[in-house]
């Protein structure tokens, strides 16, 4: 079986590349590239990937205009299909404005652009994007975000770590993120949004020039986990 | 037909940037200022008629982000001299 990842790239996506290279790392498989404007995602997909990067320039507020574009209608359709989403920092951001996630990504605490690599704790390894990892171990994950202060109203956070869909937290605070939450999974565990950047942790240190390979892993998780579905 | 949508930050949302804007009035000499919060005005020009329901629907579904902001709608009426 051939694993199907489809990548989508809005105006402003910059990660959306190296997202695809992290898939076809792993799973052997070319990412299909999917534009915003499409209606239509492809058929019998297997993941859906939304990039980071600045869509739309973050007019309005980070992720809102893509959160409307015609491609999203189809992504939130396939959510409740139970299609696997993935999205990391923009992604992220995206996922929260079109409520497929909970909470929203306010303006970093410290007002400064972030961008450096940070410990995370895996806090749930249950998960299909998390089983290849330890529960409670330290990873190395590049953060590159203005935008990644994590935001919910106490009840929907402790509904959160009672459910556990808290994937990641910061090891140390890093963005004034409510209870240094990094990232974040649906009520049904197949939809993952985190600001972190595991594509850009997938190679061997020795020729990394960003960071390690702890992120290569979050990767391995999803490919096992859909190739023994 | 003018219609103005204010939006806030929910009370309790940390607002950073009206942080360091409150801190910069205090570093000029303005003294005795509480709280700042920043917001957003967005000026619609709209079809006349436009229910309170069609506006609504508007920020409910992307002026605001109704998790961590709240909306209030201004109706302006007509423009001088079309009445």
């Amino acid at each position: 079986m051939t694993f199907r990842a489809a990548v989508i790239t809005f105006p402003g996506s910059n990660c959306d590349r190296d997202m695809a290279v992290a898939l076809e790392q792993v799973s052997g498989a070319p990412a299909i590239r999917v534009w915003h404007g499409d209606a239509e995602l492809p058929e019998r997909l297997d993941l859906i990937a939304l990039p980071g990067g600045f869509s739309y320039g973050d007019y309005l507020r980070s992720g809102a205009m893509a959160a409307t574009s015609p491609i999203m209608r189809a992504v939130i359709a396939a959510a409740s299909r139970g299609v696997p989403v993935l999205g990391v920092c923009n992604g992220f951001q995206v996922l929260a404005e079109a409520r497929l996630l909970p909470g929203a990504l306010l303006r970093n605490a410290g007002q400064r652009f972030i961008c450096r690599s940070v410990t995370l704790t895996v806090e749930n390894t249950d998960s299909l994007f998390t089983s290849a990892y330890v529960p409670g171990e330290q990873i190395r994950i590049p953060v590159a975000h203005h935008d990644g202060n994590y935001f919910a109203d106490a009840e929907t956070l402790d509904r959160l770590e009672g459910e556990g869909r808290v994937a990641f937290r910061y090891a140390e605070p890093c963005n004034g993120s409510a209870r240094d939450i990094a990232g974040v999974l649906s009520a049904n565990g197949r939809v993952l949004g985190m600001m972190p950047h595991p594509e850009r942790a997938i190679e061997p240190a020795a020729v990394s020039t960003l960071g390690g390979s702890d992120g290569r892993r979050l990767f391995e998780s999803i490919f096992t986990a859909l190739a023994s579905a | 037909m003018q219609v103005r949508v204010l939006v806030r930050l929910k009370p309790g949302v940390l607002d950073p940037q009206g942080r360091a804007v409150h801190h910069a009035l205090e570093g000029l000499g303005f003294a005795g200022v509480e709280d700042v919060r920043i917001g957003r005005l967005i000026e619609l020009d709209v079809a006349d008629g436009t229910d309170h329901a069609t506006l609504t629907a508007m920020c409910e579904k992307l002026l605001a982000n109704t998790v961590i902001e709240s909306f209030t709608i201004e109706g302006l009426g007509e423009p001088e001299g079309t009445r």
